[in-house]
């Protein structure tokens, strides 16, 4: 189906949401506030661009009342375009403010976004987080900065089986968690 | 302040099971049926004739178009109260289900005496047969309304149409209980009247009712 990574991790954090993981929720609804604020400042004239932080609050607010109307087999950022769309053209409507956009307008929230790296990194530092430091130190250096096993293990004080045994532990882990559940 | 939000939302977290708003729907559905089925029982009681009406096509014809109509309006409603929900099927086999009674409903016309022809047409009761349907689907309606209330509808005035529709046809299949009518035109004018007004009825509340 999508293959898009951001829909991959929005929808797996929306799915454990939905089980009831309030972390994965929070971390979902701050990703979401984040690419929701310049969706709806962009939309909106420079004059009513204080009116942004509105919708985005009444945005996250829609997502957690109507939670119940996402179907988990269908793409999350469809969804989630959906009730962005349908709060902006409400806002739009009780203020009669006059567009920039046209109404029908669907440029995706997730066209571009500057801030994707730092954002990357951001998620990676809270999903490593969750397993034991030194795990997730041993993941960091081999996976992300190119360290071997043995320079790692080295770093640490501890055989390079045990490294081994551990970096597999923990990301068996993380995949067990941010998956998003096999179909 | 955003972030109040939040976490306030997060604190709130409960699980929603997989296909809550099928069960929400069907739950408030059926259970107003439920209402209905008493409601025409004490109010209209069953058609004296049952026994025999039980062996007629016409009965079972009555029976399956407006229960049909139901699960249209139903599989509708449930795909139209999503913010992304888009839905055309069940409109174009609703109305070629109607087109296939037409034709019978004409078969029928064409065999009959040319004195039996307005009984089968307008029968005894086609002035309160449609209200009769709207008084049965009414609480139907609500009920799904009431349902409806905690889902998004893309568009409230379709969603409520669709409910509308899925009330009638519930209210139209409790009412061919009641009803001694046996004509194919008779099941096509009037049924599908009663159906439509309590369609037209939901999209009217859908739109005042189904705002989010």
């Amino acid at each position: 189906m999508q293959t898009d990574p951001t829909e991959t991790r929005l929808r797996g954090l929306m799915l454990a949401s939905l089980d009831g993981d309030a972390a994965a929720y929070r971390m979902l609804l701050a990703e979401l506030g984040r690419h929701l604020r310049p969706y709806f400042t962009r939309r909106l004239t420079p004059a009513f661009a204080s009116h942004a932080e509105d919708l985005v609050q009444e945005t996250l607010l829609a997502i957690h009342t109507r939670r119940m109307t996402y179907d988990r087999n269908r793409p999350f950022t469809a969804w989630l375009h959906a009730v962005a769309h349908h709060k902006f053209v409400d806002h739009v409507r009780r203020q009669s403010i006059r567009l920039t956009v046209p109404l029908e307008d669907d440029a995706p929230i997730f066209a571009h976004d500057d801030s994707a790296d730092a954002l990357a990194r951001r998620d990676l530092d809270a999903v490593l987080d969750s397993v034991p430091a030194r795990t997730g130190d041993l993941i960091r250096r081999t996976k992300v900065d190119g360290a071997s096993v043995a320079e790692a293990a080295a770093a640490h004080g501890i055989s390079e089986t045990a490294a081994k045994v551990s970096i597999h532990r923990g990301l068996k882990s993380l995949a067990a968690r941010f998956a998003g559940g096999a179909k | 302040m955003t972030d109040d939000l939040i976490a306030r939302l997060a604190a709130d977290l409960r699980p929603v099971r997989p296909k809550a708003m099928q069960r929400l729907l069907i739950g408030a559905t059926v259970l107003s049926t439920l209402v209905a089925i008493v409601a025409m029982n004490m109010w209209l009681g069953m058609r004296p004739d049952m026994d025999t009406a039980m062996a007629t096509m016409n009965f079972w014809t009555k029976f399956s178009y407006t229960l049909t109509m139901a699960l249209l309006g139903g599989v509708a409603t449930l795909a139209l109260a999503r913010p992304d929900g888009r839905i055309r099927w069940p409109w174009y086999v609703a109305l070629g289900l109607l087109g296939a009674l037409v034709i019978l409903a004409f078969v029928q016309l064409a065999r009959a005496e040319p004195d039996e022809m307005m009984p089968l047409i307008v029968g005894g009761t086609s002035m309160v047969c449609p209200w009769r349907i709207v008084l049965l689907g009414l609480p139907i309606l609500f009920g799904a309304l009431i349902a409806l209330r905690r889902f998004a509808p893309r568009n409230p005035t379709l969603a409520g149409f669709a409910a509308g529709i899925m009330a009638g046809g519930a209210g139209a299949w409790v009412y061919s209980f009641a009803c001694a009518e046996t004509g194919m035109m008779f099941l096509v004018l009037w049924y599908t009247l009663g159906i439509l007004i309590v369609g037209v009825i939901g999209a009217v509340l859908g739109r005042f009712l189904l705002r989010w």
